[in-house]
């Protein structure tokens, strides 16, 4: 199935939220664009200095607010720009996958990749297959459905990061 | 006990420490105890009842110990991974404290309690222990029962869930998860939670909603658990102190068994081994990235 065109129209578009560093994965994907290679609209794209600066609250955060799908991505091994930000950054991510496994996330969500600044065509394939992994598993209820802040609930008053966004029956 | 009295007594007026951290009984069962004396040294107790991990209180969160300047520290094998943890993190100086390590066949559940140490009351971390005396001691003292042996159920629990369909797993962890009213009793009692400032409680930005509904809690116990990560040294205290009876332990043991599966790192190595997130291998396995 191709990843740049919806399964059905109007069904289910994932939302992506790509954190890539700015030196390799950014860069790539620059040049995605600037070759005009076709890809899923889906990723949201947020630009960090290394993939070491990645916390995983990022990606909590990112649930939280939405996001159907994660993208991390960054330069390869012994590519780093600050020479071993992506090697703690596996590390992290690493241990950072099996627990959402152990808490239950589908890790099909998450989605690790290197892509070096002259990859655009490897950045196409990941986002595309991203995008249709995320596609067939559907919007991430799980997470959506955890509560909204029961107090906000109850006094009618919504915090700034939940304005605008669907609160679940 | 008497041999743990003497040596606390002999520290405390020989002056080599000004204070010594033990256990004493207490109206509701073994609590820690700080001997500055050596008259209080008579105190001082060792049996399956002290629990708590004294090391917490080594933790430089907790400045008020300062004061008091060189301290020793009574300690069980758990314990003295938490003290190796906090060399390994140079937040105390090794010559800075004196260990007073005791030998340990394990420990109860509930430090209150008055039930005898059985198959039935021990606590769940102390199924297959093999440490009988800790590996950092200045000195050793004391006696140690057989031990008990595992697999904990703790380790039982986590490979159900591990072999469980991952819908389960959620359904599992949101049902614990949503009891968490964020009293952060599991991080005031971690020895190895000692930021000054703790991520949680920071609000600009807000990584963490600090409300107690189910989208904070998971955003909180992720954050724990991959804080944690590496550095967790199986006290169980956070499990302990838990006041809805949250199995925190299945995650943190769950980390720290990946951890060692992928990085060779236990706790109870040498201090000057680094703590295994914070350092890397170039050939670290990467099968999950593309």
């Amino acid at each position: 199935m191709d990843a740049t065109t919806p399964a059905v129209a109007g069904g289910f578009e994932p939302r992506i939220t790509a954190f890539v560093c700015n030196w390799c994965t950014y860069t790539g994907a620059d040049l995605a664009g600037t070759s005009r290679l076709q890809m899923a609209s889906n990723v949201r794209i947020i630009r960090l200095p290394c993939t070491g600066r990645i916390d995983p609250m990022f990606i909590t955060k990112a649930f939280e607010r939405g996001a159907d799908g994660i993208i991390v991505s960054g330069c390869h091994p012994a590519d780093c720009h600050y020479n071993a930000g992506n090697y703690h950054a596996r590390r992290r991510f690493a241990i950072f996958r099996e627990l959402m496994d152990f808490l239950g996330v589908d890790t099909g969500r998450i989605t690790f990749s290197w892509v070096s600044a002259s990859e655009g065509g490897k950045w196409r394939d990941v986002v595309n297959d991203a995008v249709t992994r995320v596609r067939a598993l559907g919007p991430f209820t799980d997470y959506r459905k955890l509560v909204v802040d029961p107090v906000a609930t109850a006094t009618g008053v919504v915090p700034p990061e939940h304005v605008g966004k669907e609160v679940p029956a | 006990m008497t041999e743990l009295r003497e040596l606390a007594r002999r520290l405390l007026s020989e002056g080599t420490v000004n204070a010594v951290l033990g256990w004493e009984e207490g109206p509701r069962g073994a609590r820690p105890a700080f001997v500055t004396t050596p008259e209080g040294a008579d105190t001082l107790i060792f049996d399956h009842r002290c629990v708590h991990n004294l090391a917490s209180y080594l933790s430089p969160r907790r400045p008020h110990l300062k004061r008091l300047g060189k301290v020793a520290m009574v300690l069980k094998p758990c314990d003295a991974r938490a003290v190796a943890g906090l060399i390994r993190e140079t937040q105390i100086p090794r010559d800075k404290v004196v260990l007073i390590g005791v030998r340990c066949g394990g420990v109860i559940t509930d430090p209150d309690s008055t039930a005898p140490l059985t198959e039935a009351t021990v606590a769940d971390r102390c199924r297959g222990c093999p440490d009988r005396e800790g590996h950092l001691a200045d000195h050793t003292v004391g006696t140690a029962g057989p031990g008990f042996a595992g697999p904990s159920k703790r380790a039982q629990k986590i490979e159900e869930l591990a072999a469980a369909p991952a819908e389960k797993r959620w359904a599992f962890w949101q049902s614990e998860l949503e009891k968490c009213v964020r009293c952060h009793a599991c991080r005031q009692v971690c020895p190895m939670c000692y930021c000054d400032r703790c991520l949680a409680d920071k609000t600009q930005p807000r990584w963490i909603e600090s409300s107690p509904h189910a989208r904070g809690n998971m955003a909180w116990h992720v954050a724990r658990a991959m804080h944690l990560a590496g550095r967790c040294v199986d006290c169980g205290e956070c499990e302990r102190v838990c006041p809805e009876g949250i199995p925190l332990g299945l995650i943190t043991r769950k980390i720290a068994q990946v951890v060692s599966e992928r990085y060779d790192f236990r706790p109870s190595d040498d201090p000057a081994v680094p703590a295994p997130v914070g350092t890397y291998r170039m050939d670290d396995p990467q099968e999950f990235i593309l």
